[in-house]
């Protein structure tokens, strides 16, 4: 049975139908229920309304209406997002962006794209790429995954050890406001910073409307290669010889024998037999510099037992099929699994992999190691049969314990699936009360009612206006007579 | 009694002199605080006496924005100057906010690293951060808040607040340490910080074209490169003087590169040293700041002209320096100013001893910055009336 949303919702329901164009409302039950989960799907709620606005307008009204009946909503682009960050409220209204996929302007002498937030990361760089252009930021997702969502999570992706993440590439934003009001964030006006601050809040801040992005210069040359190890020790101390001789990669990705196992039998990838570990390194940049840089890699990545450096695009390819796969890839070998993302220092790397195999055997849960080694950013894929009793709950103890493992080493609960429902409850492990509370302060200067994704990142928020320390109401002695106040 | 309650905390306290004010308003004290628990111990001790309170580093660009409304202590990080932890195998350095810029670039030099923002030595970290000074290489590497990846901050009632920490990728919870990058102490302070840092190029050289007759075709071109420069820089002493354009590359094979980028525009020399005015000190006493889309230059450089204006900085990034060749009346700035406005994205007054002189022009998301400022300084005693708006 569906439940049908409660009554108190009818009149804003009511409301947004006379305010938008008739099919951008959505209240039927069975449509409703395929938004009730994003990426991370053991986290549903069925929303109480869906709306399609066309335009920033649209948002607009929405977000005023909601205010005006005190009801909470939440933003969601393609539902790509792995942290429950776009997990519908029950009570509320969930703003999907699918209806605002223009791309709205390309200044390629200023390098930059105006876009709406629907549009997908990659059709970015494909409107620009015959131009020798590229949008940087490139999450596994990127084929489906939207850049107001690349927004609200500040994405990451496999190159951004050398080229950063999305908010070092976003140079404006239109959002509208947890009150309603459209406003213009850009990284050129005076004042605060509130662009920086904006990215990466998770929709908790408003919601994007517009995006004003840079295009990067595509490089001249770009080398792919495969390196492959006997362990991941040894996997390990090649990432190391490789930043200590001041090689900054576009990227660098290891994966263990377990996560190539899943990859062998999902894609075929032909990594090479035996490996306990692959590296894949890629520079790039201007030929001359790659050709020295690469000449070094081979020196340094001399304890491989084979290397293969991909000639063209199609061999490129070939070499991240594996990598770009791994995370679906496990379905192969595991019935179900959770994603998990968690940094570490890179010097810890090898602790930190040891303590989860620890874990692994400890709990009898199979682990599967993907990483982005360059920047310490663990995606420990965790496998457990959901048939088996009590299995779900050993793979969930391993997950967290590999968080608490990232908060020991002094790294971090998320390097970029965000912390969405999923984490709110780890952000006391990594930061104290104060640092919470503090944090606060921009959410209620951003969204006093706290209607804006409410429930997201922060375990129990205090309420606004709240003042920690100061009492509210009459003081006891006060009360009881034994005192007075002036 | 307010210098009482200051003694109470046991900091370092002197009488201020000519020479501690900030922007014209001189303070009445000096406190000089050793650890961050000392700062918090200040903080809460002006909250109790509700004293102003603006906190300085180097003092290289304490003349910059408005003149404090009101200003009871100076808060000298001086004492706050140590490399906690240079992590060189990932990449990451801690730091307290006093560290001069020249010391840290001389402690992670001989790791064979660097911190790849642009600063004068003295400079202090907790200063760039303020003011989000940039220098060339934001072109490549970015602005101070693209580099910093952790922030401890001490905010007007003596709360000691982290966030982000010491690794580079990293999105849990929000990032104050944006919020308070170029925020002229307005929020708090500026405590410690933890940055991304880059291995030391083994080779740099400049490309340099003397008489840049038509700078933006030429800027366009450069920045365009795949030769990668990590800066391009325009310098034109006066009006209707010759531009000067200088491109940096670093990096393996830079001297191969440098000739590549040459062949491709065409003109200018190669050579292994900046020009005598790459990444001069900004020490004007008045000094404007026009931000704007690299095609908006021909309109920016012609408006600098027409106002007598000297000018330096980047074409690419779109962010010129400007400042006047002698003396200047407000009148006369006032108009300048005006004139670029028009023509500029924004255009800042970083420094001018005008009071009437409107520093900062359009604020697009004031009452949003303003209610920013009102849930971290209510009682408006950190740096008031420096910033944007009045914050």
């Amino acid at each position: 049975m569906i439940p049908s949303p409660p009554p108190s919702i009818a009149p804003l329901t009511a409301a947004l139908r006379s305010a938008l164009p008739g099919d951008s409302v959505i209240t039927d039950p069975v449509r409703l229920r395929t938004y009730e989960c994003d990426g991370l799907t053991h986290h549903r709620a069925v929303p109480a309304v869906v709306v399609l606005p066309e335009t920033a307008e649209q948002v607009a009204r929405v977000v005023r209406l909601c205010n005006e009946h005190g009801v909470p909503f939440v933003a969601r682009g393609s539902g790509t997002g792995l942290s429950g960050g776009a997990l519908p409220r029950e009570d509320g209204v969930l703003i999907v962006t699918s209806k605002m996929r223009r791309i709205l302007e390309i200044d390629l002498p200023d390098r930059r794209a105006v876009v709406e937030p629907g549009v997908t990361n990659l059709a970015v760089t494909e409107a620009v790429r015959d131009r020798g252009h590229y949008y940087a930021p490139d999450p596994s997702s990127q084929q489906v995954c939207s850049i107001g969502g690349n927004v609200a999570e500040n994405s990451g992706g496999a190159h951004c050890l050398k080229y950063g993440f999305t908010v070092n590439h976003v140079e404006a934003c239109e959002i509208v406001t947890p009150d309603g009001d459209l406003v213009r964030l850009d990284r050129m006006d005076p004042g605060y910073d509130l662009l920086g601050a904006f990215v990466g809040s998770e929709g908790t801040l408003g919601i994007a409307t517009k995006v004003t992005v840079r295009l990067s210069r595509a490089p001249e040359a770009v080398t792919t290669v495969l390196a492959a190890f006997r362990s991941i020790e040894e996997g390990g101390r090649a990432v190391s010889a490789i930043i200590g001789a001041g090689i900054v990669p576009a990227a660098i990705e290891m994966m263990d024998a377990l996560a190539i196992e899943a990859a062998e039998a999902a894609v075929a990838c032909s990594y090479p037999a035996g490996a306990g570990a692959v590296l894949i390194v890629e520079l790039d940049g201007p030929a001359t510099e790659v050709e020295a840089q690469f000449a070094r890699l081979r020196e340094l990545c001399s304890g491989a037992f084979e290397l293969r450096v991909a000639a063209d695009a199609a061999e490129r390819a070939a070499v991240w099929k594996g990598r770009r796969s791994a995370f679906a890839a496990v379905g192969r070998i595991s019935p179900a699994y959770i994603v998990q993302d968690g940094v570490v220092p890179r010097t810890s790397l090898p602790r930190v992999l040891a303590a989860i195999d620890r874990l692994s055997a400890e709990h009898g849960i199979r682990v599967a190691n993907v990483f982005h080694a360059g920047d310490g950013n663990l995606h420990p894929l965790v496998l457990f049969d959901d048939a088996e009793p009590g299995a779900g709950e050993r793979a969930e103890v391993v997950s967290g314990a590999i968080l608490d493992l990232c908060v020991e080493h002094g790294g971090s609960i998320t390097g970029e699936h965000g912390v969405g429902v999923d984490k709110a409850r780890y952000m006391p492990k990594m930061f104290t009360g104060d640092d919470l509370d503090t944090m606060q302060l921009v959410r209620c200067a951003f969204d006093p009612r706290g209607l804006s994704n409410p429930g997201k990142v922060f375990p129990t928020p205090r309420l606004c206006g709240e003042v920690p320390g100061v009492r509210k109401g009459v003081h006891p002695l006060v009360e009881s007579g034994k005192a007075e106040q002036f | 009694m307010p210098r009482e309650l200051l003694e109470k905390t046991g900091v370092t306290l002197r009488d201020a002199v000519a020479d501690d004010a900030v922007a014209g308003v001189s303070p009445r004290w000096v406190a000089l605080p050793e650890t961050v628990e000392e700062v918090s111990a200040v903080l809460r001790a002006c909250a109790e006496g509700d004293l102003a309170l603006t906190p300085a580093g180097g003092g290289t660009k304490l003349h910059w924005g408005a003149p404090p409304e009101r200003c009871d202590v100076l808060l000298d990080l001086c004492c706050l100057n140590e490399v906690l932890e240079h992590a060189a195998g990932d990449l990451v350095v801690r730091v307290q906010a006093g560290v001069t810029m020249g010391a840290l670039a001389g402690a992670l030099a001989a790791e064979g690293q660097e911190l790849a923002l642009d600063a004068p030595p003295e400079a202090t970290v907790g200063g760039t951060l303020a003011t989000a000074a940039c220098g060339p290489r934001a072109f490549r590497y970015g602005a101070p808040r693209d580099l910093l990846i952790g922030v401890t901050v001490v905010l007007a009632d003596g709360t000691v607040a982290r966030s982000g920490g010491k690794v580079v990728k990293n999105v849990a919870g929000y990032d104050l340490g944006k919020l308070f990058t170029g925020s002229y102490g307005t929020l708090g302070v500026i405590a410690e910080a933890a940055f991304r840092l880059h291995p030391l190029p083994p080779a740099r050289r400049w490309l340099v074209v003397a008489d840049a007759a038509r700078p933006r075709e030429l800027a366009a071109a450069l920045a365009a490169s795949q030769a990668e420069p990590s800066a391009v820089e325009l310098d034109r002493p006066g009006p209707g003087a010759p531009a000067t354009m200088a491109a940096l590359v670093e990096g393996t094979a830079a001297e191969e590169r440098a000739r590549v980028l040459r062949d491709a525009v065409g003109t200018g020399e190669v050579s292994p040293e900046p020009p005598a005015w790459w990444d001069a000190p900004p020490y004007e006493e008045v000094l404007v700041e026009a931000r704007f889309v690299p095609s908006a230059l021909d309109g920016v450089l012609a408006a600098a002209d027409a106002h007598a204006l000297r000018l330096r900085g980047s074409p690419v990034s779109g962010r010129l320096r400007l400042s006047p060749a002698g003396e200047i009346s407000e009148e006369r700035l006032a108009a300048a100013v005006a004139a670029l406005r028009e023509r500029a994205h924004a255009v800042i007054v970083l420094a001018a001893p005008y009071e009437g002189v409107d520093r900062w022009g359009p604020v697009g998301a004031l009452p949003l910055m303003r209610r920013v400022k009102q849930q971290f300084d209510p009682g408006r005693r950190m740096s008031p009336g420096r910033f944007a708006g009045g914050i």
